[in-house]
C-alpha cells in the first residue's frame, strides 16, 4: 500500500475540479480543497488566492492525522468528520475514502447543515474517482505493465540542475 | 508516496528530518527556509511549544525548478524529537519518500542517536516502510562541538546500510544543503527504477 504512488491524470484531475467546484457554489462555501492524507493539495475551488493553499493542506492532513490516532485510541476506527467553528469562519473537513480529505470553509452564507449535505453527495463522487485511480495504480503495479514514465531518464545533471548547480 | 499530478504537471515529495531530541532537525529547515529565494518557498510552519520545542511538526514547501518539465516541490516535515512524542512521529512518517537522519555529534547523545534509529525503523515498518530500502541520508550534525565523537566512531554505531553520510553543522549552515541534496538525489532516482 505504502509504495503505490498516487498519479493523477488529466481527465481524473478534471472530473475531480468538476465536482468540487460544484460542491463550492451548491453549500455557497467560501473555498474547498481536496487534498490528500499526506499534506498535498490536490484540487481548489472558490476564493482559494485568499488563503495559503499548502500550509491549509499540511495542516489539515496533520489534523486528521492526530485526529485518526485519538479515534484509535478509544477504540473507533476513524471519526470521518471534523468540524472547527469560529467567529465569522468555518472549517468543515471529511474524509473521502482511503486517501482524500475535503475541505470546506464558510461563513454565515451558508450552514453547516446545508455543507454537510452537500458534501456527503459529493463525497459519494470524489470517491468514485479515487477508486478509479487506485484501481488502475494497482492493476499497473500487479502486471508490471507501467505506463511510460517521463522520469525514466532522469539523469545526475538534471538533479544537480535543481540545486543551481 | 510521491504524488505525480499529470494535468498540472508536478511532482511533490516528502522528506522527514529524524533524529533525537534537539539534535538540530529544526535547525536545518529554518536554514533551509532563510537562504531559499522567496519566489521558492512556501511559509515555515512550526507547531512548537512555548520553549520552542517542535510539538507536532515542522513544515517547509519548497519549489525546486523544473525536470523533464514536470515542477518539481519537496515538502520537508520533521517530527517531534522527543522520547514521548512517539505517537506524533509515528504520524508523521505517513506517506513519505525520503528520510533524513539527524545525528547530534556530542558524546552524550550516542545512545540517543542509536535508539532513534531503531525507533525510526519501527515506525516506518508500521507505515509499510522498510528503513533499509527506503531513501535515507545520515547527517552528522553539531561537527563543532568540543564532545564531538570522531567520525569514524560515529559512522560504525550509526551508519548501517552504506548511506550518504554528511558533516554538518547545521546552526551555520554547514552541510545542511548537501544532505537535502544527497536525500532528492535518492528520491528522484526511486522514481526513475519506478
Amino acid at each position: 500500500m505504502a509504495k503505490l504512488d498516487l498519479i493523477m491524470f488529466e481527465e481524473e484531475y478534471k472530473l475531480l475540479h468538476e465536482i468540487i467546484g460544484r460542491l463550492q457554489k451548491d453549500a455557497s462555501a467560501k473555498v474547498v480543497f481536496l487534498v490528500d492524507k499526506n499534506g498535498q493539495q490536490i484540487a481548489a475551488a472558490g476564493d482559494v488566492k485568499s488563503i495559503d493553499a499548502t500550509s491549509l493542506a499540511s495542516l489539515t492532513a496533520g489534523n486528521v492525522a492526530a485526529t485518526d490516532g485519538l479515534a484509535k485510541l478509544i477504540g473507533e476506527k476513524e471519526f470521518s468528520l471534523l468540524f472547527h467553528e469560529g467567529e465569522k469562519d468555518n472549517l468543515h473537513i471529511s474524509i473521502v475514502g482511503k486517501r482524500g480529505i475535503l475541505v470546506v470553509i464558510f461563513d454565515q452564507n451558508s450552514s453547516l447543515a446545508l455543507v454537510r449535505l452537500r458534501v456527503k453527495k459529493a463525497s459519494k463522487e470524489l470517491q468514485e474517482i479515487f477508486d478509479q485511480v487506485e484501481q488502475r495504480a494497482q492493476k499497473e503495479s500487479d502486471g508490471g505493465n507501467r505506463f511510460e514514465s517521463p522520469f525514466s531518464e532522469i539523469t545526475d545533471e538534471d538533479i544537480d540542475r535543481l540545486f543551481g548547480d | 508516496m510521491t504524488f505525480i499530478n499529470y494535468a498540472s504537471r508536478e511532482i511533490n515529495c516528502k522528506i522527514v528530518y529524524y533524529g533525537p531530541g534537539l539534535c538540530g532537525k529544526t535547525t536545518n529547515i529554518q536554514w533551509i527556509y532563510e537562504q531559499a529565494n522567496p519566489d521558492k518557498k512556501g511559509k515555515l510552519v512550526s507547531l512548537a511549544t512555548e520553549t520552542d520545542r517542535t510539538l507536532f511538526f515542522d513544515f517547509l514547501p519548497l519549489d525546486m525548478g523544473m525536470v523533464k518539465g514536470f515542477k518539481v516541490r519537496f515538502h520537508l516535515y520533521t517530527v517531534p524529537g522527543q522520547v514521548f512524542y512517539d505517537a506524533s512521529r509515528k504520524l508523521i512518517l505517513r506517506g513519505c519518500d525520503g528520510i533524513i537522519f539527524v545525528a547530534d555529534s556530542q558524546k552524550a547523545r550516542m545512545e540517543a542517536n542509536i535508539e532513534s534509529i531503531a525507533n525510526l525503523a519501527t515506525n516506518l515498518k508500521e507505515n509499510g516502510f522498510d528503513v533499509r530500502s527506503i531513501p535515507y541520508v545520515l547527517q552528522l550534525n553539531k561537527r563543532d562541538m568540543p564532545s564531538a565523537v570522531p567520525v569514524p566512531e560515529m559512522e560504525r554505531l550509526l551508519r548501517f546500510r552504506g548511506e550518504p553520510m554528511i558533516e554538518a553543522v547545521a546552526s551555520q549552515g554547514t552541510g545542511v544543503i548537501e544532505t537535502l541534496k544527497a536525500a532528492a538525489r535518492q528520491i528522484l532516482m526511486e522514481l526513475q527504477k519506478n
